[in-house]
C-alpha cells in the first residue's frame, strides 16, 4: 500500500515541479532532449578506468538544478533509490581486476576500484541529467518533442495514453489491494489462484475502460488517427543552449579540466 | 534486470537504440495499417494495466518471497506482438523516465531485452505453437510457463552481452552467465506462472477475449522471420558502422589506459566474444591504434617533465605516473567544488 501511494506521489512531485517556471523551464523540449543525450553519450564514452575527467561533467546537472530552482536533495534521493543496480554489478569490478593502477604512498588502489568509482560516476551523471530533464520539462512537454524529433506517431500517441491512464489504473489496483486486505484480515501472503482472479478483474475492468473510452473517443469524432497539437519553435535561445552545452561537453571530453587544473596547484605545491 | 547507462558503451547503446528504433517504428507502422482503432487506448491502458499490475504480489510457494507480473508475454497475449511491443517499449520509457530505472541511453537495451524476446520469439513461437486455436487450461499454463522461461532467458542472455560488449564491468563471461541465468530462470518461472493465472482467468470468465486476440494478430512465420532476420542485420550494420567511426578516434578505454599505465594494451580479456570483436573491429578501423596514439603519449610525456619529483620515485614501475593520477585526485575535487559553486552562484542570482 505505502509502496503504491510513494510511486504514485513520485511521479505527480517531478511532473509538478515541470510546471516551474525559468529560462530553462520555457526552453522547447526538443532542445533539452537533444542536449541530455549528447551529455549522456558524452559521459559513457570515457574509458572505464576514467574518474577525473568525469568530475566536471557534474555541472550539466548541477546549473540546470539551481537555474531551474529544483529541490537537488530531493532529486538526489531519487538517484540513490535505483543506485543498487549499477552498485552491485560495479562491486565486483575490484574483485576480478586486481592490477594496482595508482599509488599514493602506501595506499595504492586497484583497477577494480577506479573502475568501481567510475562506474557509481557514470551512474550519478546519467541517471541525474535524466532526471533533472523530466523535472524541467515534463513528460507532456517531452513526449512533444519527440514527436517532433520524428519518433513514430502511433509509439508517442502510446506514451501519452499510458500516462494519462496511469494514475487512474493505479488508483484501481489500489482500491483492489485494499479491498483484499480488508477481507483476508491483513494476511500476508496472497495465493497463485487468488493473485490470477484479482489482476484478471483488474485486466477485465481495464479492457472494458479501453471500450468505453474508444466509444468516448468515437463520440467525439475519432477516426483511427490522432492528431497533436504541439506549438514548438525553435528559437536563438535553444541554440544557444544547445550548442553552448555540446561545445562544452566536447571540450571537457577532449580537454582533462580536473588533471590540468590540478597539475596547476600540485605544481604550485611542489 | 533493467540494464544501466553507467555499464554500457555509447556503441552498444547506440546500436542497440537504432535496433529498437527501427523496430518501433516497424511496429508502428504494422499498428497503424492494422486498421483496428480500439487498439489506440486499448494500448495506451493495457500499458497503465502493466504498471498497477506490478504492483499485486502473489507469495511463491515454499520460498517466503513474492513475484509479480512482468508484462511482455501477457501484453503479446492480448495485444499481439507489434502493439504488445510498443506497449512495453511505452512502459519502460516511463520507468527510464520517472523512476531511472535504467537510462536513456540504456533504453534501447531495455526495450529489447524485455520487449522484443518475449514479442517476437516466446510468444509467436512458443506460445501460440503450444496454446493454438483451441486453448485449454492445460496448454495454456504449459505454454505461459515456457514462453515465459524461454523469454527471461534470452532477455538475461542478451544483457550479458551487451554488457561483455561494452567491457565495463569486469566480469567474466561464464561467471555473468552462470550468474544471471539461474535468477532469471527463477524469475521466468515466476512471469510463467502468474502469466498462466491471469490468462487462465480471462480464459474462464471471457473466453472471446483470448479468441479474438488469435484471431486479431495475423502473424504467419515468414513475417516473424523476416523481422528476425532483418533486425539481426541492422544491430550487426549499425554496430559495425558506429564501432568504425568511434575506432577512428582514441578508444576511450585505450587513451585512459595508455595514460594510468604507460603500456598501451594491459591485456585482452581471454574470451572469445572479446577476441572476435577486436579482430572486426581491427578490419573495420581505418586508423588501427596509431596515430591517435601518439599524441596521447606525447602529452603524458610533457606532463612528466613538468612533474620530474613525482616521476623519480615512481620508475621502478612504468605503469604509474603518480603525478598524473595525485594531480587528478586534487583537480577533480577542486572541479567539483567549482560546478557546484557555479551552481550556487547561478541560484542566488535567481533571487
Amino acid at each position: 500500500m505505502a509502496k503504491l501511494d510513494s510511486q504514485l506521489f513520485q511521479i505527480d512531485a517531478l511532473d509538478e515541479l515541470a510546471s516551474g517556471d525559468s529560462i530553462f523551464h520555457n526552453l522547447d523540449p526538443r532542445a533539452k532532449l537533444v542536449t541530455t543525450l549528447v551529455y549522456i553519450g558524452t559521459v559513457v564514452s570515457f574509458g572505464k578506468y576514467e574518474v577525473s575527467a568525469l568530475i566536471p561533467f557534474a555541472i550539466y546537472p548541477l546549473v540546470l538544478i539551481s537555474v531551474g530552482g529544483l529541490p537537488f536533495f530531493y532529486l538526489a534521493e531519487r538517484v540513490l533509490l535505483v543506485a543498487p543496480f549499477a552498485f552491485f554489478i560495479g562491486i565486483l569490478n575490484p574483485f576480478f581486476d586486481q592490477t594496482i593502477m595508482i599509488h599514493l604512498g602506501s595506499f595504492s588502489l586497484s583497477g577494480g576500484w577506479i573502475s568501481f568509482f567510475s562506474i557509481m560516476l557514470r551512474f550519478l551523471l546519467t541517471v541525474g541529467s535524466a532526471l533533472v530533464l523530466i523535472a524541467l520539462t515534463g513528460f507532456h512537454a517531452v513526449c512533444m518533442g519527440l514527436e517532433k524529433l520524428g519518433v513514430p506517431r502511433p509509439f508517442v500517441v502510446q506514451l501519452l495514453f499510458l500516462y494519462r491512464y496511469l494514475f487512474v489504473l493505479i488508483d484501481e489496483a489500489s482500491r483492489i489491494i485494499r479491498a483484499k486486505s480488508l477481507r483476508t484480515f491483513n494476511s500476508r501472503g496472497t495465493k497463485i489462484g487468488t493473485f490470477g482472479s484479482i489482476l484478471g478483474h483488474l485486466l477485465l475492468r481495464t479492457m472494458d475502460r479501453a471500450q468505453r473510452i474508444h466509444l468516448a473517443m468515437c463520440c467525439r469524432g475519432f477516426d483511427g488517427h490522432v492528431r497533436l497539437i504541439c506549438p514548438l519553435k525553435i528559437g536563438w535561445k535553444e541554440m544557444v543552449f544547445v550548442l553552448g552545452w555540446v561545445l562544452l561537453f566536447f571540450s571537457m571530453r577532449f580537454y582533462h579540466i580536473s588533471e590540468h587544473l590540478g597539475l596547476m596547484i600540485m605544481g604550485n605545491i611542489l | 534486470m533493467h540494464m544501466a547507462d553507467a555499464l554500457i558503451s555509447p556503441v552498444t547503446g547506440g546500436a542497440m537504440w537504432a535496433v529498437t528504433a527501427g523496430l518501433i517504428s516497424y511496429c508502428s507502422k504494422k499498428v497503424k495499417d492494422d486498421l483496428d482503432d480500439i487498439k489506440v487506448p486499448l494500448m495506451g491502458v493495457m500499458g497503465a494495466f502493466i504498471f498497477a499490475a506490478q504492483m499485486i504480489n502473489f507469495t511463491i510457494p515454499a520460498t517466503g518471497s513474492s513475484g509479480h507480473l512482468g508484462g511482455g508475454l501477457i501484453l503479446s497475449i492480448i495485444l499481439g506482438p507489434y502493439a504488445a511491443f510498443l506497449t512495453i517499449a511505452s512502459v519502460l520509457t516511463v520507468q527510464a523516465l520517472f523512476f531511472a530505472d535504467g537510462g536513456l541511453l540504456a533504453l534501447g537495451c531495455n526495450i529489447f531485452n524485455l520487449g522484443f524476446f518475449p514479442c517476437f520469439i516466446a510468444f509467436p513461437l512458443i506460445y501460440k505453437k503450444i496454446v493454438g486455436d483451441t486453448p485449454t487450461q492445460g496448454r495454456i499454463v504449459a505454454g505461459s510457463l515456457i514462453a515465459g522461461i524461454v523469454g527471461l532467458q534470452l532477455g538475461a542472455l542478451s544483457v550479458v552481452l551487451e554488457t561483455l560488449f561494452s567491457g565495463i564491468s569486469e566480469l567474466p563471461f561464464t561467471t555473468f552467465v552462470l550468474m544471471m541465468l539461474p535468477i532469471h530462470l527463477a524469475i521466468g518461472i515466476v512471469e510463467g506462472l502468474a502469466t498462466a493465472a491471469v490468462v487462465v482467468f480471462i480464459f474462464k470468465a471471457r473466453p472471446e477475449i483470448l479468441r479474438s486476440a488469435s484471431q486479431a494478430t495475423p502473424i504467419g512465420n515468414i513475417s516473424v522471420k523476416t523481422v528476425i532476420i532483418g533486425f539481426l542485420g541492422l544491430a550487426v550494420v549499425t554496430g559495425g558502422a558506429l564501432s568504425w567511426f568511434a575506432s577512428s578516434q582514441p578508444d576511450g578505454l585505450e587513451w585512459s589506459m595508455a595514460k594510468t599505465s604507460g603500456s598501451e594494451e594491459l591485456k585482452e580479456p581471454s574470451n572469445h566474444i572479446h577476441e572476435a570483436f577486436s579482430g572486426v573491429q581491427k578490419k573495420t578501423a581505418f586508423l588501427p591504434d596509431y596515430g591517435f596514439k601518439e599524441p596521447a603519449l606525447e602529452n603524458t610525456g610533457k606532463k612528466i617533465g613538468e612533474e620530474p619529483l613525482a616521476v623519480e620515485g615512481q620508475e621502478s614501475w612504468p605503469a604509474v605516473n603518480a603525478g598524473t593520477s595525485v594531480s587528478g585526485i586534487v583537480g577533480g575535487t577542486l572541479t567539483l567544488a567549482l560546478a557546484v559553486m557555479i551552481g550556487f552562484v547561478l541560484k542566488r542570482k535567481k533571487y
